[in-house]
C-alpha cells in the first residue's frame, strides 16, 4: 500500500496582478514518481518554489509526512528529508565537484566552529566518513568517478545535471524534486537520467517529484502525471489517461497555436 | 526561479586542492623561515616580522568575510580597534596576561562585529560596503570620545611585556605563533561544513538554502569571524606599538586590509599572507630604493616620495589587471593549476 507523502492543497500564488497558481492542489504517493507538465508559463517552477518555502502562497497548504511546510524556513527542507534542484543547474562554480555533492549532507553534519578549526578527532573523521559515503552512494551511481575533485565549472552540461542530482541524493532523501532533468540533454542521456531516476526510487524508495517538457520520458517513467495550465490543475492521473484527456490535449494545441 | 545571483567571478577557491605533500612542505617551510627571522634577521627584521604577522591574521580574517562569504566590508579596522582597546582595558585594569587579552579581543571583537554584520542580511555588495562605514565611524566615534575609559585622542599606553625573559624575540615567537594557528583554523575551516557554507551562500543563497544552509546565521558568523581575527591582530598590535589611539583605526586601514585581500586573492588562504606581505614591505621596499636613488641629492628624497605612493598604487592596479585573482594566480600559474580559469569565465 502506498500513502501520500506531500499533499499540496488550495494553494494560491499571485505576483503582482499575474494569479501564478490558483487553488492548486495534487498528492504525491510515496515510493513512486510523479510529473507535473503543463505548457511554458504554467506555473510548475512556482509550485516548486512555495514547496521549497521561497514563495508565500496567499492560502493553502502544503503537508510533507504530516508536517506543514509552510510554516517553516526554506532551509528547514534538507533537514525534514525534502532535497530539488534547479531547472537552470544551480551548481557552485568556485567549488569543486566533490565539495558541491557534499554540501548536499550539509544539514545532517555536525562539525561546530571550533572542531573545524581544529580539524583533529570528530572534524576530520566526519569530513573522511562523508567521502566516503559520497563515493559509494552517489559518485558510483552516477558515474561522476573522473571528475571527482575537478571544479565544476567548465564541466560538460550533462555532467553538470548528474552532479546536481548527486547533491541532491546524498542525504538520502525522501522526497527528490526535479526542475526539467531532462531538458537540454541528447537522447542518450535521457535515457542515461531516467533510469538513474528509476533506480533511486526502485532500491532506495525515493519519492519523486519532477517537472519536465519531454513527453516520450515523462509517459514512460511517472507513474502520475498532473497538468498545470495558466496556474490550475487541469487533469491528474496516469500517463495513458492525462494524455487522452481531452482538456490537456486543448492545452497544448492551444500553447502551440 | 528567484533571479539568479551574481556570484563574484573568479574567487580562487575553485582551483583543484593543492597537493597534499605540497602544501605540507609549504607550511613546513613558512614555519622553518618564521622561526630563523631572529637568528638571521636585524632587529628591524624582527620588527617587520611582527608587523606581517598582526596584518596576517587581520587579512586571512577579512577574506572570511569578503573573498569567502562575499560580505564586503570596509570597516574591518574598526574590529582591530575593539580588539586593541578590550585587550589593552584588560592588561590596564585587571593585569591579565597576553593569552587572556587576546581571546577577550577576539570575543569582544566577535560580539560587535555581529552588531554590524547585520546590514549583510539585508544587502550585498557596495551598499553593504557603505553600510559597513557604520562600523568605521562610529567606532571610531566612541574610541575618541569616550575618554574617561579609552583615553580620547591620545590614547591608552601599555608596559613592555617581557615573554620568557626573552624581550622582543620572545614576543615576536608569540606573534608569530598566533598567526601561524590563526592561518591554520582558517585553512581548516575550509574542509568543513562550515567553510563550504559560507562558499554557497557568497555564490548562490537561494541554492544553500534548499541545502540545508541557515544563510542568515551563516552570514554573520562569517562577519563575526572576520572581525573575531581582527580583534586577535588588534590584540597583539596593542601589546607590539605599547600604545591604543583612535588614529590607528582609521578607513585608511581598512583600505589597506581590503587591498591586501584584493591583492592576494579573494577566497584564498595562501592569498591572504602574500596580499599581507605585499602591502605591508612594499611601501618599505619602495622607500629603500628612494632612499638609495637619492643619495646623490638630498633635496631628491622630498621630490621622490610623493612618487612612492603612485608607484605602489599602480603596482596594485598593474597586478589586478594582469591577474584579477591577485598573487595567488600568479602561484597557481607557476604550478600549473590555473587549467579551468578560462573556462569558468566563458561560462
Ligand atoms: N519571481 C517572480 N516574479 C514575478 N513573476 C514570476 C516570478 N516567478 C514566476 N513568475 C511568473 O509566474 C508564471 C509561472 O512561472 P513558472 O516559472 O512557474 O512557469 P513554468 O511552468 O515553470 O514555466 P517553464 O516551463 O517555462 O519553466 C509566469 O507568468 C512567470 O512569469
Ligand atoms: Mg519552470
Amino acid at each position: 500500500m502506498t500513502s501520500d507523502i506531500l499533499v499540496v492543497s488550495g494553494v494560491d500564488v499571485t505576483f503582482g496582478g499575474i494569479r501564478a497558481l490558483s487553488d492548486v492542489s495534487l498528492s504525491v504517493p510515496e515510493r513512486k514518481i510523479t510529473a507535473v507538465i503543463g505548457p511554458n508559463g504554467a506555473g510548475k517552477t512556482t509550485l516548486f518554489n512555495v514547496i521549497s518555502g521561497f514563495y508565500k502562497a496567499n492560502s493553502g497548504s502544503v503537508t510533507f509526512a504530516g508536517t506543514d511546510l509552510l510554516s517553516q524556513p526554506a532551509h528547514t527542507r534538507s533537514a525534514n528529508g525534502i532535497s530539488r534542484t534547479f531547472q537552470n543547474i544551480a551548481l557552485f562554480p568556485g567549488m569543486t565537484v566533490a565539495e558541491n555533492i557534499k554540501l548536499g549532507a550539509h544539514a545532517q553534519l555536525r562539525t561546530s566552529l571550533f572542531a573545524a578549526g581544529l580539524y583533529l578527532g570528530p572534524a576530520a573523521k566526519e569530513e573522511r566518513e562523508l567521502e566516503e559515503r559520497m563515493d559509494k552512494t552517489v559518485i558510483e551511481l552516477l558515474g561522476l568517478q573522473d571528475n571527482r575533485d575537478s571544479s565544476v565549472s567548465g564541466l560538460p552540461y550533462g555532467t553538470q545535471k548528474r552532479i546536481e542530482l548527486a547533491r541532491a541524493l546524498i542525504s538520502g532523501p525522501r522526497l527528490l524534486m526535479l526542475d526539467e532533468p531532462f531538458a537540454g540533454l541528447p537522447t542518450t542521456e535521457k535515457a542515461t537520467m531516467a533510469a538513474q531516476i528509476r533506480k533511486v526510487v526502485d532500491e532506495r524508495g525515493v519519492t519523486v517529484l519532477l517537472i519536465d517538457h519531454d513527453m516520450e520520458s515523462i509517459m514512460g517513467m511517472s507513474d502520475q502525471v498532473v497538468v498545470l495550465n495558466f496556474g490550475e490543475v487541469i487533469a491528474a492521473g496516469a500517463p495513458a489517461d492525462v494524455q487522452a484527456n481531452p482538456a490537456v490535449i486543448e492545452a497544448y494545441l492551444g500553447a502551440e497555436a | 526561479m528567484t533571479a539568479p545571483s551574481q556570484s563574484l567571478p573568479a574567487a580562487a577557491s575553485g582551483t583543484k586542492p593543492l597537493d597534499p605533500r605540497i602544501e605540507t612542505i609549504s607550511w613546513i617551510l613558512l614555519v622553518l623561515v618564521m622561526i630563523s627571522v631572529p637568528v638571521w634577521g636585524s632587529i628591524y627584521a624582527v620588527y617587520m616580522a611582527c608587523l606581517i604577522s598582526i596584518n596576517v591574521i587581520a587579512t586571512v580574517g577579512l577574506n572570511i568575510t569578503v573573498g569567502y562569504a562575499g560580505l564586503l566590508s570596509i570597516g574591518h579596522s574598526a574590529f582591530l580597534g575593539v580588539g586593541a582597546y578590550a585587550s589593552a582595558l584588560m592588561w590596564l585594569h585587571l593585569g591579565t596576561p597576553l593569552a587572556v587579552n587576546l581571546v577577550i579581543g577576539a570575543v569582544a571583537a566577535f560580539a560587535i562585529g555581529l552588531v554590524f554584520g547585520i546590514p549583510a542580511l539585508r544587502i550585498k555588495g557596495v551598499y553593504l560596503a557603505i553600510a559597513t562605514l557604520a562600523a568605521q565611524y562610529s567606532l571610531y566615534f566612541v574610541f575618541q570620545q569616550w575618554t574617561s575609559v579609552t583615553g580620547g585622542d591620545r590614547g591608552l599606553s601599555l608596559p613592555k611585556i617581557d615573554v620568557f625573559g626573552f624581550g622582543d624575540t620572545g614576543f615576536y615567537y608569540v606573534v608569530a605563533f598566533v598567526a601561524l594557528i590563526a592561518t591554520l583554523a582558517a585553512r581548516n575551516l575550509f574542509r568543513t561544513r562550515i567553510g563550504r557554507s559560507f562558499i554557497a551562500v557568497r555564490e548562490k543563497d537561494y541554492a544553500a538554502q534548499v541545502l540545508g544552509i541557515n544563510v542568515v546565521s551563516t552570514k554573520l558568523i562569517a562577519f563575526g569571524i572576520g572581525a573575531a581575527y581582527a580583534g586577535i591582530a588588534g590584540a597583539l598590535l596593542a601589546a607590539f606599538l605599547r600604545i591604543v589611539n583612535p588614529d590607528q583605526f582609521t578607513l585608511v586601514s581598512s583600505v589597506f586590509f581590503l587591498a591586501a585581500v584584493v591583492v592576494g586573492g579573494r577566497g584564498s588562504i595562501l592569498g591572504s599572507i602574500l596580499g599581507a606581505l605585499f602591502m605591508t614591505l612594499m611601501p618599505e621596499f619602495l622607500r629603500e630604493i628612494i632612499a638609495l636613488v637619492s643619495i646623490e641629492g638630498a633635496d631628491l628624497a622630498s621630490l621622490l616620495s610623493p612618487l612612492r605612493e603612485i608607484i605602489f598604487g599602480s603596482l596594485i592596479v598593474l597586478f589586478l589587471i594582469f591577474e584579477p585573482r591577485g598573487l595567488v594566480g600568479f602561484v597557481d600559474r607557476a604550478l600549473g593549476r590555473s587549467e579551468n580559469v578560462e573556462a569558468r569565465q566563458e561560462h
